[in-house]
């Protein structure tokens, strides 16, 4: 993290996770004349207006126009630039689903996408805003690298991390209210690399943005009262994702749960579980997310918790699993 | 036939109403898009009171007019409305936008009674309409279709492959607006992406243009009217709005778009429209 300074001038407790991106972009731009940014008409609330408002020359507001938006960002990109483009996920991943695929990673060009109000982040507008099948359709264009960062200054990491990575990268964050997780920027984040938050071997949870703070509750929470030892991996990356780490924690634990803002169909838990079907392994597994139903409506807070995503749920979803049958290999331990 | 005087006073009246419901939904809210919603505030007076043929015990039934309100986001409005014209009970919007509502701030058209297509998502209004009024005709059935577009959202190509298509295959039995308030989320229409000339862009997509003052209610009348009866093309009215009419601290500022009101706020907003109708 040589440019790490630099980046610890914004005041992270008082910018949401969409206002320090803003920041971390601004900065990356002074440096990097090639970074262009756009945005739908959604410059404001996705924050890159900043980058907007730094460098207007630089900007493309295409108004409310997703299609064209992405369109525009692959000639950009085709003419030697950077685009960063950010609008909501549902119209990233939906609305604009051909042109992400089509002209940005099927040519395999170098467009960083940070889509917000993703998951139930924007839970009180409704189906037509909320977004939970974007991970399930990024993760199946080829050549895209599917991030989602935890919070704010897991969000600059993977911004700065972006730029540097080649090839279209999808970066899926929330509306922004989402609470704060990390400290600090120096943890080490690397893209495809998931981070242990919790040490345990009874079971590991398997993270991804807004659930990985209430994992880690939830990993303490089960150490006190239930003795239970939780690893709690935040996978960042769904794509490329880090199967070490899986297979890692399936041998070692025995026990995954999956917790995403997501469909259970497609995202994070199916990523994970493909990885272990094609191991052979077996294990206890448990997806926890928006289980293929549009999500009701309401407050962000009101829905994870009606989906078992809060600290109490996923208490309740560990507990449970502590329960469950499954069919040990006899040869396991020697092959751990 | 123009409006009568009586009946213009009882709309009046309607939209007053409209506009204090959509003042107090925001309230109860916690915030929604009240700009949009006020800008549109006669024009669906108007088709409700005055155009639309519909039945609120039976919301299915049909051979109802339709009615797509593309510009989901003004929901608040909408669905006050529909409260108002008994589709549902007025006090369940204290909900709106809580755990389990049915009210969502882009209205679900299976949870909420009367809403004919789920909408919220821009630009994707039209082409339902166009398939309602291209419905009504492969079944011989008399019914209209009315799709309301906000003026930002014509940034949407879709808007004009509906438009295209509308024109193509003459489907007269369907009725545009746009909601011509000038204003988006990131500014001005013509700032953010120029729109002009709007009413020519109709016409070359095959269109009959009238242009009206989308809050008097005897211009909206007269378009309507014209609309309904001319058969050589589709008609587009464009109704030039004030976002956030009759708020005098929202009207025309686009940090308005959306919003939350508390009671000062309230109390504040509610007088000023006490003012409009004075
Ligand atoms: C496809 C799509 N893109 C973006 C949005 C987010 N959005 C909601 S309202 C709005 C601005 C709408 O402007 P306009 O159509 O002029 O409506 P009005 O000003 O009348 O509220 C935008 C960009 C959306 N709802 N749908």
């Amino acid at each position: 993290m040589s440019e790490g300074l630099t980046w610890t001038v914004y005041d992270a407790d008082a910018m949401t996770q969409a206002e320090i991106y803003g920041q971390v972009l601004c900065d990356l731009g002074q440096r990097h004349p090639e970074i262009v940014g756009l945005s739908a008409d959604l410059a404001k609330s996705t924050k890159i207006g900043c980058f907007g408002d730094r460098f207007p020359q630089r900007f493309f507001n295409v108004g409310i126009a997703e299609q064209n938006l992405f369109g525009v960002a692959a000639g950009l990109a085709k003419a030697g630039l950077v685009p960063f483009v950010s609008t909501m996920a549902v119209f990233t991943s939906l609305r604009a689903a051909e042109q992400v695929r089509t002209d940005i990673c099927y040519q395999n060009l170098n467009v960083k996408i940070i889509a917000t109000h993703s998951g139930s982040s924007f839970g009180q507008a409704g189906t037509t805003h909320h977004c939970t099948e974007d991970l399930a359709v990024m993760r199946s264009f080829a050549n895209m690298t599917v991030i989602a960062p935890a919070d704010g200054i897991e969000t600059a990491n993977a911004v700065r991390a972006a730029f540097a990575w080649p090839g279209p990268v999808y970066i899926r964050i929330g509306r922004s209210f989402e609470p704060r997780f990390y400290d600090s920027e120096d943890y080490g984040f690397q893209i495809g690399r998931a981070i242990e938050l919790h040490p345990g071997t009874d079971a590991t949870l398997i993270c991804c943005g807004v659930t990985v703070r209430p994992a880690v509750e939830a990993a303490k929470v089960l150490s006190q009262e239930d003795g239970l030892s939780v690893r709690v991996l935040n996978v960042h990356t769904l794509k490329p994702l880090d199967e070490a780490a899986v297979m890692r924690a399936v041998t070692e634990t025995r026990r995954i749960l999956i917790f995403e803002d997501h469909n259970t169909v497609g995202g994070l838990g199916t990523a994970v579980a493909d990885v272990i079907a094609a191991s052979g392994k077996g294990c206890a597994f448990v997806k926890t997310g928006v289980p293929d139903c549009f999500c009701e409506v309401g407050y962000p807070e009101d829905l994870q918790s009606h989906y078992g995503l809060d600290t109490d749920g996923i208490i309740a979803r560990v507990r449970e699993t502590m329960n469950l049958e499954f069919e040990a290999d006899e040869d396991w331990e020697d092959e751990v | 036939m123009p409006l009568t005087d009586a009946q213009i006073t009882a709309l009046k009246a309607r939209a007053k109403q409209l506009r204090y419901d959509i003042i107090d939904i925001t309230g109860w809210s916690g915030g929604a898009h009240i700009g949009g919603a006020l800008s549109l505030v006669e024009i669906l007076v108007i088709l409700y009171d005055h155009y639309l043929t519909i039945d609120p015990a039976r919301p299915d039934w049909p051979e109802r007019d339709r009615l797509v309100v593309s510009k989901g986001h003004a929901g608040i409005g909408y669905a006050a409305l529909l409260a108002r014209k008994g589709y549902f009970d007025f006090e369940l919007l204290r909900d709106f936008n809580k755990f389990k509502s049915p009210f969502g701030m882009h209205l679900d058209g299976n949870k909420v009674r009367g809403v004919d297509a789920s909408t919220g998502s821009l630009g994707h209004g039209l082409s339902m309409a166009l398939g309602m009024a291209l419905g009504a005709r492969v079944q011989g059935q008399s019914w209209r279709t009315y799709c309301i577009l906000g003026d930002g959202e014509c940034n949407e190509g879709s808007v004009w492959e509906a438009a295209m298509a509308t024109a193509h295959f003459k489907a007269v039995n369907l009725t545009t607006f746009v909601d011509r308030n000038r204003l988006m989320i990131d500014g001005p229409t013509e700032e953010v992406m120029g729109l002009e000339p709007l009413a020519d862009k109709w016409r070359a997509f095959g269109f009959e243009v009238r242009e009206v003052d989308g809050h008097d209610f005897s211009a909206l009348a007269e378009a309507i009217d014209f609309s309904r009866s001319h058969t050589d093309a589709p008609v587009v009215i464009i109704a030039h709005t004030v976002k956030g009419k009759g708020v005098d601290f929202m009207e025309n500022d686009v940090r308005w778009h959306y919003g939350g009101l508390d009671t000062d706020l309230i109390a504040r907003a509610k007088a000023s429209v006490e003012k409009l109708y004075a």
